[in-house]
């Protein structure tokens, strides 16, 4: 299968490989997939204090769309406000990445990492906010 | 002489990029059979079943030799060869000929779920006909129960249709005992020999075997040929799929590419005179293959039997490393994989399925064949790629990490999509 210049580069050479504490507060995180299909994303936004993500990291068990679509979706989030995050779809992702179309449920599950860590800490937020009151 | 082609190392004793580790999908031709085939493409262009002149003389005799290669190879009467393009038509012509023969009496067939996909293929076809088809589970190890094969024959049973070594995990049936069990009912034994004969020895005679095919690329013969044995006693009859002018006994009319037969004729010959030494050396660069590998990288399981296998297959899940991401990160080496990913049904591999193994486990195996022009250097070279891709890809794979914390991975509600 030919794949993509920036596919490759992003499968070489991925971005923001790594793990946040996911016990942290500040920290979201998303863990989709599942390793009986073959690909598992786990996502981590870390948001800092004026609301935007100030870093975010991954780890992917997959083909290469799966790792440059993670890969890619760290770049993307990075200084974007959740809302801005939330807003990201699989087709850009896709078309950002050439995805060939039997790897378009790589990038799916790419953005569903995104929606799932945001959630994660959102969820964290709701409960240390209670826990305030 | 010593057949060496592009896949052999270089001076500077770096091997030839990329290696070339996919022996069951296909070999090169030795550069002996393309000798021997060169002539039949020009000066000796002769039909063979020109009757009338020296060509088809020329041709003919070229034939005949061919199939007495062909056949001593397996121990049969070269009267007992048909050429076909190839295994796939050796098995569709085996399978639907026999059942299509003895349709009024039997309306049964039995196979493996492991086998090679023409013959599945051929079998489910049959079952649109009307036929009924028993499909045997294996064993872990990838072996058939023989206690389930005689349970499955009845008196409707036509044939019993069991590979001699598979391809994708390289294990080898016990042939002699299947043999037996179906002569002893009266059923007819096929057997899709396309990656086992050169490679281990067979007999049709001791094995009991009625039908066998054969492929010629498996064996550095060329593509687009093939052959099927068909037993002459007790004789088994077929209908034929493809008509015409009558050639083959009228089992398969058209008319015999010399040149290619030549080859086949030619792969069959060096592979009878060296299937001795050839497996010898390959056990030694396959065990140092595995070895390597497992040295370097805990968390690898070999797929099927070791000990009943051919010598020149691998087949290895890593364990947390998904098959076609790997195969991404090993871009200077020819494997394939069993993982879901590179197949374009989105299925991991059925034969690895039909032994057990998990399916998390099946998207990480490789396929790793060695043959005749694998090197140490090749090995060696395999070796360190894999365990360096691996190990990258570990580093990257969440499972890895919760495998790491000892977070058992089966614990998790993954959503499975």
């Amino acid at each position: 299968m030919a794949y993509s210049e920036k596919l490759l580069d992003h499968y070489d050479n991925p971005r923001n490989i790594g793990s946040f504490d996911k016990n942290d507060g500040g920290v979201g995180t998303g863990l989709v997939g599942a390793p009986a299909c073959g690909d598992v994303m786990k996502l981590q936004i870390k948001v800092g204090a004026d609301g935007r993500i100030a870093d975010a990291k991954f780890k992917t068990f997959g083909c290469g769309s799966a790792i440059a679509s993670s890969s890619l979706a760290t770049e993307w989030v990075k200084g974007k406000t959740l809302e801005e995050a939330e807003k990201i779809k699989n087709t850009e992702i896709a078309q950002h990445l050439s995805l060939p179309p039997v790897k378009i449920h790589c990038s799916v599950l790419a953005e569903d990492a995104i929606k799932a860590a945001i959630k994660d800490f959102r969820t964290k937020q709701g409960s240390k906010d209670k826990a305030a009151e | 002489m010593n057949s060496i082609t592009s896949t052999s190392p270089n001076l500077d004793n770096r091997p030839k990029l990329p290696v070339y580790l996919d022996y069951q999908a296909t070999t090169p031709c030795d550069p002996r059979v393309v000798q021997a085939m060169l002539p039949y493409f020009t000066e000796k262009f002769g039909n063979p079943h020109s009757r009338n002149h020296s060509y088809g003389w020329d041709a003919e005799e070229a034939v005949e030799k061919a199939r007495k290669q062909v056949a001593d190879l397996i121990g049969a009467d070269e009267k007992e060869i048909i050429f076909t393009s190839g295994a796939t038509e050796s098995n569709n012509l085996a399978l639907k000929g026999v059942a299509h023969f003895y349709k009024d009496r039997k309306d049964h067939i039995i196979t493996v779920a492991t086998e090679h996909k023409c013959v599945l293929d051929s079998c489910r076809h049959l079952e649109l006909e009307g036929f009924k088809v028993t499909y045997l589970s294996v064993q872990q190890n990838g072996l058939i129960d023989l206690e389930k094969l005689k349970a499955a024959i009845t008196d409707k049973t036509s044939i019993v249709s069991v590979m001699a070594v598979n391809n994708e995990i390289g294990v080898i049936q016990p042939l002699a005992e299947i043999g037996a069990i179906c002569r002893e009912r009266g059923v007819f034994f096929h057997t899709d020999a396309a990656q086992a004969a050169g490679k281990i020895p067979l007999d049709v005679n001791a094995m009991k075997i009625d039908l066998m095919s054969i492929s010629g690329h498996k064996i550095y013969g060329p593509k687009g040929i093939g052959a099927l044995f068909v037993r002459r006693k007790p004789r088994v009859r077929m209908e034929a799929m493809i008509h015409g002018g009558g050639q083959e006994r009228g089992f398969r009319s058209g008319t015999l590419p010399t040149p290619l037969i030549v080859g086949l004729g030619e792969a069959c010959a060096i592979a009878q005179k060296e299937m001795g030494t050839e497996a010898e050396r390959l056990t030694v660069l396959r065990d140092r293959l595995f070895n390597g590998l497992k040295a370097q990288l805990p968390d690898i399981y070999l797929n099927g039997d070791l000990d009943r296998r051919i010598p020149g297959n691998l087949n290895v899940s890593f364990a947390y490393v998904e098959g076609e991401g790997l195969m991404m990160g090993i871009k200077d080496l020819a494997v394939s994989s069993g993982s879901a990913c590179t197949s374009a049904s989105l299925e991991p591999s059925y034969v690895l399925r039909a032994l057990g193994v998990e399916e998390e486990l099946a998207h990480t195996s490789l396929r790793l064949g060695l043959g005749r022009f694998s090197t140490e250097q090749d090995v060696d070279y395999a070796i360190e790629q894999i365990v360096q891709a691996v190990k990258r890809l570990r580093e990257m794979s969440p499972l890895w990490e919760m495998a790491q914390e000892g977070i058992d991975i089966k614990s998790i509600e993954w959503a499975e999509h």
